[in-house]
């Protein structure tokens, strides 16, 4: 590590972002947040409406889900390279979905 | 060459680094080491997304496939004991997040105490998935071991049958979750031991903040798994 190989400037994450702390109460609204979600998905799905009670159910797991990658894993103060990589494994995901699906219901037209 | 004593300030730098003990030599700074294990442990996370999102296309494509057999199967869950196990996640979360802080503000006692929370009801978890389990086993609905269609005698045989599937799927999905957990619980007795030593209120936080990630992590699948399971066939027939 001699200073000539070594430039001190250079050496700093230009994204880097200084350690949040989130605190207990910011915590408790979460916690709070995820309980009262956790009944309104309980009780929409006592709720008949047909082909709506998959949608709502999911997009409902969605929100929950969106709150804790937000406030409980921290995403919400992270730097712009950890936000991309949540990003990246979430579209990910859609694209083994959306593929998977789109090559069986091409399949097999019109049974579905 | 500037050469840094442990516990020296390293001035050159535009805000000031405190040199200790956890800073491995390769990192230039102790902000450096934390954001490439947090970003590792994303990455890791990442693969996990890709692995349970494989068990969730099969979920989706099969439900389709054989829905009669995936709203009567779905229909065996108990609600009230899906319901209870989502509440008692979401606190053990809750206490995860609380034991992160506590490492953060450098309350040592909390952090252990936080931690064995965290631990004590991602037990009460595994305890309520056992008697879940057990009443799965009790019913003849577990396919290989212990199967029998007489619940599903309405269907047809040929779509009874197909129940197999959806508690193949059902026993795949929370037994991958159930083992995260038990992963995670024994690294919890670890990481309490090291803990009460006071390795994690020193600003050393990193093993903690990561371990709350893959404890968060886990959540989610429950988050995702318990709505598909037991609740989105609810109001079929």
């Amino acid at each position: 590590m001699s200073d000539l190989h070594h430039d001190p400037a250079n050496i700093t994450n230009p994204e880097h972002h200084d350690h949040h702390i989130v605190g207990p109460s910011t915590y408790l609204v979460i916690y709070g947040t995820l309980l009262a979600l956790t009944a309104i998905t309980v009780a929409a799905a006592y709720v008949e409406m047909g082909a709506l009670n998959p949608i709502v159910a999911v997009l409902i797991a969605v929100i929950k889900a969106t709150v804790v990658i937000l406030w409980f894993m921290h995403m919400k103060y992270q730097s712009k390279l950890l936000k991309l990589t949540i990003g990246a494994g979430v579209f990910t995901f859609l694209v083994l979905i959306a593929m998977t699906l789109s090559d069986y219901m091409s399949r097999a037209w019109g049974l579905w | 060459m500037v050469v840094t004593q442990p516990g020296e300030l390293h001035e050159e730098h535009e805000h000031e680094h405190v040199h200790l003990p956890q800073h491995r030599h390769h990192f230039e700074t102790e902000e450096q080491q934390r954001e490439a294990a947090s970003f590792g442990m994303w990455l890791f996370l990442l693969t996990e997304i890709m692995f349970f999102g494989g068990l969730f296309m099969a979920y989706l494509l099969y439900r389709n496939w054989y829905n009669p057999a995936f709203v009567a199967a779905s229909h065996t869950l108990s609600i009230k004991l899906g319901a209870l196990n989502t509440a008692i996640l979401i606190t053990s979360g809750f206490c995860m997040a609380m034991a992160v802080w506590a490492a953060e503000t450098r309350k040592r006692k909390a952090l252990v105490n936080f931690l064995g929370l965290t631990n004590f009801f991602g037990i009460a978890f595994l305890v309520v998935k056992y008697f879940e389990y057990a009443e799965k086993w009790h019913d003849s609905h577990i396919p290989g071991l212990k199967f029998s269609i007489a619940d599903f005698g309405k269907l047809g045989v040929d779509m009874a049958q197909k129940t197999q599937v959806y508690y193949s799927l059902y026993f795949a999905m929370t037994g991958m979750h159930a083992l995260h957990m038990i992963i995670g619980i024994v690294l919890i007795f670890w990481y309490m031991v090291r803990a009460n030593r006071g390795e994690f209120t020193e600003g050393y936080v990193a093993p903690i903040e990561n371990f709350g990630l893959y404890w968060h992590f886990v959540d989610i699948v429950w988050i995702f798994l318990f709505p598909l399971l037991y609740l989105i066939d609810l109001g079929a027939k």
